[in-house]
């Protein structure tokens, strides 16, 4: 690799060519500060937070953008660029809503933090501030331009790594704002609700809709009120509460969810497992008799709605099952309500999910399998750590405590892995051996689906059949695969998309990690790394051997796939129009 | 301009046609979009949603950068010029003689945005920059009338002459 030399504060810096200033100061230890600037994500030199002076040029220079050439001299920390750079700041913040104490990003907020580290003391700038209208309409995702310091992270994330694109830069000067075409609310375009803009914007223009008071709401009433937790939300809920990124909190979680009240706590892992009971099922049944080829998993809702918006030709190739937690909603409110004795319509239930597509999910009409939501309300992971917070419970402190039987203590691997990317095709995978063979396979690590390649493809023996295995994270990855499919250049049987990159454990609903540990750190990494190893210590790894499930079938369901199954456990899509 | 058209969409099949060719010389060229805007608010007088539609799918952009795009220039107009099509001047001269409140008084009138059009398509309203007829200032036009030194009062006249 051609490597360039320049020098920094004087001091000697050798990187690769085609760097630029701002990466060559991070290797040589030299802080620059970023504001609009989001590794892989962003890239655009338009906020002059970064501003340098490099020997010789007439102008200071935006460090993320600008390329290192050789010999060149930077210099990051001369009187001209801190005054430049504070100077910059001041004016983004004459024209910013400065509600920190009410604001969901207080002291998790990139601009607080700057203003903080360039020693803003005090806005000399009094001028024309503009007012927006907070969009609410979405029931996933909120957007209040009072608070945007158009860093264009959002559109970037949307259009480019999504390639949904359904938000961009609008008017100009002082009017400049982010939004949609024609003035349109996020909850009436094709957004997918996967919630990445809120994941990478800096401060708190977007956020979740809010689900807090409807729980507690619930928590304080005479219902029956049920929480599930979704695989994803262990691997990341306690970097909330200072504990480093992929630790996996499991048992104080459950401790944290026990002690706000719920009257049962459950584990989404058993609605993974019944998922992949009725998916392999469903895959061997249109492998076997000539069905929709490749099958596409359904598991993510904002990939389900994406798929509805752009590839409504590819609806039949959606497996007809239900997302984990909605058939866990709808078993809870049917076998668990009939067991336990109480009238569905008197338990509430909730999922805690790391995703702000499932909070539109949960209101979609046909997921209703006993006459009310099987979820009636979805918590993101960051929606319940502040419940936690709100509390007074010291998460950190907990005792390790497990979830309820009968349907949480004893989860298997396969339903823990379904927060990465690969984790639904490897846990379906190992049922599938196992059902096909009619042995009970040993090797359960299919290690060629796992990691974090935008588009996995991977041929998997499975007794004498091939399975044709292809795995896409990321909706811009899915278009991808989705187009090559279309053309007949790849040809699979069974493909696995989740809609945000690195799959669930880096949803929209997930705690947020500031763009400047993003440039050393790769979060989705990380976290999975929680997740395959709560996998690997589990004494159960597949979905089919988790006695519950087997109970659960036995006793209510019948077979996988059969008709009661299919009632409480299957939906069906739509067509959506795209404008 | 970013007030949003309330004028039914008459596209003709024609026009349409027009559209299509001119998005397929353009279709493999990088930065085509301006051309375009630029050709199609040629054929219909106005880049409305239906318009703006056809320019993404055909390009493969996304409505939302389109959208951008249009709002960001203001010689690109969300909105048909009515039968009628009002401009007052708001440049300088013009300006301090007083012609903010014509267009105050205007828009009062018709119940009118500037930059719109009414939702019967006959009148639209524009304020412009310099004309060129500072002597006459305040000056306002009504399609190629010319209506100089004018004063609040004189705006009920000029749009009764206007209400066929």
């Amino acid at each position: 690799m051609d490597m360039v030399n320049l020098k920094i504060n004087g001091q000697p810096v050798s990187v690769p060519a085609g760097s630029t200033v701002l990466e060559a100061a991070r290797a040589a230890g030299i802080e620059i500060p970023t504001l609009c600037y989001l590794k892989d994500v962003s890239q655009t030199g338009s906020c002059r937070m970064c501003l340098v002076e490099i020997k010789g040029g007439r102008a200071l220079q935006a460090a993320c953008v600008y390329p290192v050439a050789e010999g060149i001299e930077v210099q990051t920390n001369t009187p001209t660029v801190r005054e430049a750079r504070k100077a910059v700041l001041e004016l983004m913040l004459s024209n910013h809503d400065r509600k920190c104490l009410t604001c969901p990003r207080n002291r998790n907020c990139e601009l607080q933090a700057l203003s903080d580290e360039l020693g803003v003391s005090d806005i000399p700038y009094e001028g024309e501030r503009n007012e927006y209208n907070i969009d609410e309409i979405s029931p996933s995702i909120v957007r209040d331009n009072n608070k945007c310091v158009l860093c264009r992270r959002c559109v970037n994330v949307c259009k480019k790594v999504q390639t949904v694109g359904v938000i961009d830069t609008m008017e100009r000067g002082f009017k400049t704002k982010v939004g949609c075409a024609f003035e349109a609310s996020l909850g009436d375009v094709d957004c997918v609700n996967c919630g990445q803009c809120i994941a990478v914007c800096p401060v708190g223009a977007l956020r979740e809709k809010d689900s807090i008071q409807d729980v507690w709401k619930a928590l304080a009433s005479d219902k029956h009120v049920v929480v599930q937790t979704a695989p994803a939300v262990r691997a990341a809920i306690g970097e909330e509460f200072g504990l480093p990124m992929g630790e996996c909190t499991t048992g104080k979680m459950v401790a944290a969810l026990r002690r706000l009240g719920f009257d049962k706590v459950f584990d989404t892992d058993f609605g993974a497992d019944l998922t992949i009971m009725e998916e392999g099922t469903e895959l061997i049944h249109r492998m076997q008799n000539g069905g929709v080829l490749p099958m596409i998993t359904s598991c993510s809702p904002g990939w389900v709605k994406f798929c509805e918006h752009n590839f409504p030709d590819f609806i039949p190739n959606l497996s007809s099952c239900k997302s984990p937690h909605e058939m866990f909603g709808a078993v809870i409110k049917s076998y668990y309500a009939e067991k336990a004795g109480i009238d569905p319509k008197n338990i509430y239930t909730v999922s805690v999910m790391p995703c702000t597509a499932k909070k539109f999910e949960a209101q979609r009409d046909e997921l209703a399998a006993t006459g009310t939501p099987d979820v009636d309300a979805v918590l993101t992971t960051r929606e319940l750590a502040q419940m936690i917070k709100q509390s007074g419970i010291q998460f950190a402190k907990l005792p390790d405590e497990v979830f309820d039987s009968p349907f949480g203590d004893e989860a298997t691997g396969a339903g823990v892995i379904f927060g990465a990317t690969g984790g639904v095709m490897e846990a379906a995978l190992r049922t599938v051996a196992d059902v096909l063979t009619g042995q009970s396979i040993e090797h359960v690590d299919y290690e060629a689906v796992r990691g974090l390649e935008g588009v996995k493809i991977a041929s998997v023996q499975v007794g004498d059949k091939t399975i044709r295995a292809a795995v896409a994270h990321g909706l811009g990855n899915a278009r991808k695969l989705l187009n090559s499919v279309r053309s007949g250049e790849t040809q699979v049987d069974f493909i696995e998309i989740m809609a945000c990159p690195g799959g669930c454990v880096t949803g929209g609903g997930q705690p947020i990690v500031s763009s400047r540990v993003k440039m050393d750190v790769n979060v989705s990494a990380e976290r999975a790394k929680a997740i395959y190893a709560e996998d690997k210590g589990l004494k159960l790894r597949k979905s089919h051997e988790n006695p519950y499930i087997q109970k659960l079938y036995d006793e209510y369901l019948g077979k996988p796939g059969d008709h009661k199954a299919h009632e409480l456990l299957h939906t069906h899509y739509v067509a959506r129009p795209k404008y | 301009m970013s007030v949003k058209s309330s004028v039914p969409f008459n596209g003709t099949a024609e026009q349409e046609a027009k559209l299509k060719e001119v998005i397929a010389k353009y279709k493999d060229t990088r930065g085509a979009l301006i051309p375009v805007l630029h050709e199609a608010q040629d054929i219909y007088g106005y880049l409305p949603l239906e318009v703006q539609v056809m320019i993404a799918e055909g390009l493969g952009v996304t409505l939302a950068e389109v959208y951008g795009v249009v709002t960001f220039y203001t010689q690109f107009s969300l909105n048909p010029k009515g039968k009628y099509a009002i401009a007052v001047c708001l440049g300088t001269a013009c300006y301090v003689k007083g012609s903010g409140n014509i267009i105050n008084k205007i828009q009062e009138s018709l119940n009118l945005e500037v930059g719109g059009c009414t939702p019967d398509g006959k009148y639209s309203l524009n304020a412009t920059r310099c004309i060129g007829a500072c002597g006459l200032a305040p000056v306002l036009t009504v399609n190629d009338e010319v209506y100089g030194r004018l004063t609040v009062d004189d705006v009920p006249g000029i749009l009764a002459k206007y209400s066929d």
